[in-house]
């Protein structure tokens, strides 16, 4: 009983350390990360996007979706800021209405290459042999479709559609989580603390989510935020083709695709949701750039 | 040499395998009967019937497949439900006006792309090196489709210098092959220069500059041949996302590539089209990849053949 209750004290001690170890760590991260410019403006660029998608019903009073013809295609100025579109909605609420709707794509398409590709990954790291073989080829097989081609087919697949645009792009993400935990998973195999685990009769799954995700996880860190930005960016294109979201939900992709249609006359139309995309993504790549470097001291020199 | 070779090629032969499955997919995983999808709309119930026998769609899934990875192998990619033309055909045809395109914006990548990083390299933390980052930092983060219409509305619209749209003569390439070519322009600048920078740091290359070799030397004999290894193959992976990227646009211009023909059978629902142009697509691809491995092999005499 009095053994218990210590290595139950010492088990939470153990918990306080291995805490603070983690502020420390995350603070000298803050410290790297924050040191980089360019880091800095990215996340700044996302943070106002953010802030302008959740609060976008009180920064402008229009309905994204309500058409009133007799407003259609007034040029930017005046009471619309950003002008209207063919239906007489009000460009800057659409376009922050539409931020809603492509970073919830972006992250749900990213979550769903995580969600598939991370475990794959780590199985086919650290069993090795028929069941790498396996998946390694499923992985080839995904990676000889360029990203956007692949989201295309699946979506001529499976149809259009808010969850068909998540999967489709999320798909696409997948393999190059495999191959990026994979990769890490085969270092960290090797390492002693996951033999001593094994030794002392660790079970294989406890093993790979304890002691092999959390230190392969930095790096998949940087990626998940490199692909959100091409997810956004795979998204936005499928729905600028006209199958992505269905009108008239306000989605980046759908409203470029619209203002394609009066790019003679109306050429604002189709430049601001691209500028929009274009600085959604910037934001996303300078944030993962930033990350990267942050993470892995190796590259500070370059 | 001719081993490595060997063991590349076969496991572009197992993926293609993979890639035939998911396209047989396809047509079956689509919602309802694909006999009905393929007749259209507005056929008769017999019709549908008789089309589903004469495309085998009323036999086991296994045999289906069989059928389907025999007539592949006859170069039978099955019949366009809009023109009743060999879908092999309709692809051809539509092949080479891709091809052009995907070829000069490669062209125009490498060629701006590798100087632009070499420069960068070099001259690192000066005010160009900054600004180009900048540049092909925004190449990387925009939208191609959004660059295209810009593009038109530039020298179409406002200049009057270029045509927007088709494929008449070579001033209708300029913008299509610029547009297209943007993103890998920018990444292999981004490629060349973090690679340039790496090898500039290694021994040898101070040893060269030590023994009193002039800079452009170092730079183009010593630092170039080696920085250049990862450069190949992102210019191998690039030629693909071109040819994804093509789908595009090929939109944006009304250029009349396979990318076009893919979103108008998509549209149409022509899905034998569809799954041609997905497979075609696919097995250049891993062409391409497999090339790249062996060029690769060839210039880097550190990979083992074995």
């Amino acid at each position: 009983m009095r053994t218990l209750t210590r290595e139950s004290t010492m088990a939470k001690l153990s918990f306080n350390d291995s805490h603070i170890e983690r502020l420390h760590a995350a603070r000298e991260l803050w410290r790297r990360f924050s040191r980089r410019q360019s880091a800095m403006i990215g996340l700044v660029l996302l943070l106002m996007i953010f802030a302008a998608s959740i609060f976008a019903p009180l920064i402008v009073p229009f309905d994204p979706e309500k058409q009133k013809l007799s407003q259609a295609l007034i040029a930017p100025g005046g009471q619309f800021l950003l002008g209207t579109d063919h239906l007489g909605r009000d460009m800057l609420t659409r376009l922050l209405y539409g931020a809603r709707l492509s970073l919830t794509i972006g992250f749900l398409a990213v979550a769903f290459g995580l969600a598939v590709g991370l475990p794959l990954g780590a199985i086919s790291g650290y069993y090795g042999k028929w069941v790498d073989l396996v998946i390694q080829r499923f992985a080839d097989i995904l990676l000889s479709f360029p990203s956007f081609l692949l989201a295309l087919s699946l979506v001529a697949m499976l149809g259009v559609g808010l969850q068909n645009v998540i999967i489709s792009v999320g798909v696409s993400a997948v393999p190059s989580f495999i191959r990026l935990v994979r990769g890490s998973v085969l270092t960290i195999r090797e390492q002693t603390y996951i033999e001593s685990a094994r030794s002392v009769g660790v079970r294989d799954a406890r093993i790979i989510w304890l002691h092999v995700l959390p230190n392969a996880i930095a790096p998949v860190i940087v990626q998940a935020t490199l692909n959100l930005g091409s997810a956004i960016l795979i998204a936005a294109g499928l729905g600028f083709l006209g199958l992505g979201v269905q009108p008239p939900t306000p989605e980046w992709g759908s409203m470029l695709g619209e203002g394609r249609n009066y790019i003679f006359s109306h050429p604002y139309m189709a430049t601001f949701p691209g500028l929009a995309i274009f600085i959604a993504v910037l934001g996303f790549n300078l944030l993962g750039d930033g990350l990267r470097d942050a993470l892995d001291p190796r590259l500070r020199h370059v | 040499m001719l081993r490595y070779l060997q063991q590349r090629f076969i496991a572009a032969l197992i993926t293609l395998f993979g890639i035939t499955i998911i396209v047989f997919a396809i047509l079956r995983m689509l919602p309802g009967d694909p006999a009905r999808v393929i007749a259209g709309l507005l056929a008769t119930e017999e019709d549908v019937a008789r089309l589903r026998v004469a495309l085998g769609l009323d036999q086991p899934m296994l045999i289906q497949y069989a059928n389907f990875l025999g007539n592949l192998a006859r170069g039978d990619l099955g019949t366009s439900a809009r023109t009743s033309q060999p879908v092999l055909d309709e692809v051809l045809a539509r092949l080479p006006a891709t091809m052009q395109l995907a070829i000069v914006s490669m062209a125009i990548a490498a060629l701006i792309g590798i100087p632009v990083g070499v420069i960068a390299a070099t001259r690192r933390n000066s005010l160009l090196d900054y600004v180009l980052s900048i540049i092909t930092l925004f190449g990387v983060s925009m939208p191609v489709y959004w660059l295209g219409l810009m593009l038109i509305v530039i020298f179409a619209v406002n200049l009057q210098m270029l045509p927007a749209a088709g494929n008449e003569n070579l001033t209708s390439l300029i913008l299509p092959s610029l547009t297209l070519a943007a993103f890998s322009i920018a990444l292999i600048a981004r490629m060349t220069r973090s690679s340039m920078l790496e090898v500039l740091h290694q021994d040898y290359v101070r040893t060269a500059r030590a023994k009193g070799l002039r800079e452009r030397g170092v730079i183009f004999r010593h630092a170039l041949q080696n920085a250049f290894i990862p450069v190949i193959t992102v210019l191998g992976l690039q030629f693909g996302t071109l040819l994804g990227g093509a789908v595009l646009t090929e939109s944006v211009f009304g250029w009349p590539g396979i990318g076009l023909l893919m979103l108008d059978s998509i549209f149409a629902r022509d899905y034998p089209v569809v799954q041609g142009v997905v497979f075609i697509f696919a097995a250049m691809f891993i062409g391409l990849n497999v090339a790249v491995d062996v060029v690769y092999a060839y210039i880097d005499p550190r990979i083992h053949y074995g």
